[in-house]
């Protein structure tokens, strides 16, 4: 059985590779390379997959995921500057793909127990693009 | 890992199959089959399955735009699909086709080293229809 607990953040970032000039940067990133970032309204829905518990009937225990998404992943990122306030991303571009791969990390060690385990972590930048990580498999 | 990006199209489309006749079109199709077709405004996911490459992407969004606006847009958006896409010419407009089609119209121009994974169309919000791509 899947189980997904959705959370959002607000937060800056700036997609740039110093070591490239303007004109590459440009080329890879867009308007994701403007020099001083932008910022989006990421939501985040965390899958949990696993069997009810028979006692308590539960995956896995929805207050206790919220805590742990807010402790891991909204406390720290929302309305900051990710490139500036939240490592890896002072040496990490901060795509998409690289935060969903962080959220990942985060949560992978927090979310395990005998009967459930992180399944998929999407990642949503805007409501046009998002994508999905289910772990190094 | 995956990313998947949302397009969106308006076009329009009637179906109709000359294998029945037109009491037979008008019970299978319904309304979809008035004889001067209708419109909607067609959602189009595209989703991309590869590793992370070194500049932290799967793929490179504006290259991934521009072949989806170049490849099916352009030639999709304010459309009449029974008669502006020779891709579809001697089938049936339905959803299910055109997925097959446009998957067809990507991969024809696909240069990415990440893969096609998936096509996925809302025809309305009511109805989407999705093509894992092998």
């Amino acid at each position: 059985m899947l189980l997904t607990r959705k959370a959002e953040f607000s937060a800056s970032h700036v997609c740039r590779n110093p070591a490239l000039s303007e004109e590459q940067n440009r080329a890879l990133y867009g308007v994701n390379a403007n020099p001083h970032g932008h910022g989006h309204n990421y939501v985040l829905e965390v899958t949990i997959e696993g069997e009810p518990d028979p006692v308590t009937g539960m995956v896995f225990d929805l207050r206790e995921l919220k805590e742990i998404i807010n402790a891991e992943v909204v406390n720290p990122m929302d309305h900051r500057f990710l490139n500036h306030e939240v490592p890896p991303f002072d040496r990490t571009i901060p795509t998409t793909e690289n935060i969903a791969v962080e959220i990942w990390k985060r949560l992978e060690n927090r979310i395990a127990l005998p009967n459930a385990r992180l399944q998929n972590v999407r990642l949503y930048e805007t409501t046009d693009l998002y994508v999905d990580f289910g772990g190094e498999r | 890992m995956r990313l998947t990006r949302r397009y969106r199209f308006a076009a329009s489309h009637r179906l109709n199959t000359e294998a029945l006749t037109t009491e037979e079109n008008a019970r299978l199709y319904g309304k979809c089959n008035n004889p001067f077709g209708h419109g909607h405004d067609y959602i189009l996911d595209v989703s991309v399955e590869g590793p992370v490459d070194a500049s932290g992407q799967i793929v490179e969004r504006q290259a991934l735009d521009a072949l989806v606006e170049q490849q099916v847009l352009s030639r999709v958006d304010h459309r009449n699909l029974n008669c502006d896409l020779a891709e579809l010419k001697g089938q049936v407009p339905t959803t299910e086709n055109l997925a097959f089609t446009i998957e067809a119209m990507l991969q024809r121009q696909w240069t990415f080293p990440a893969r096609l994974a998936r096509v996925r169309i809302s025809e309305t919000a009511r109805n989407t229809f999705e093509l894992e791509t092998k």
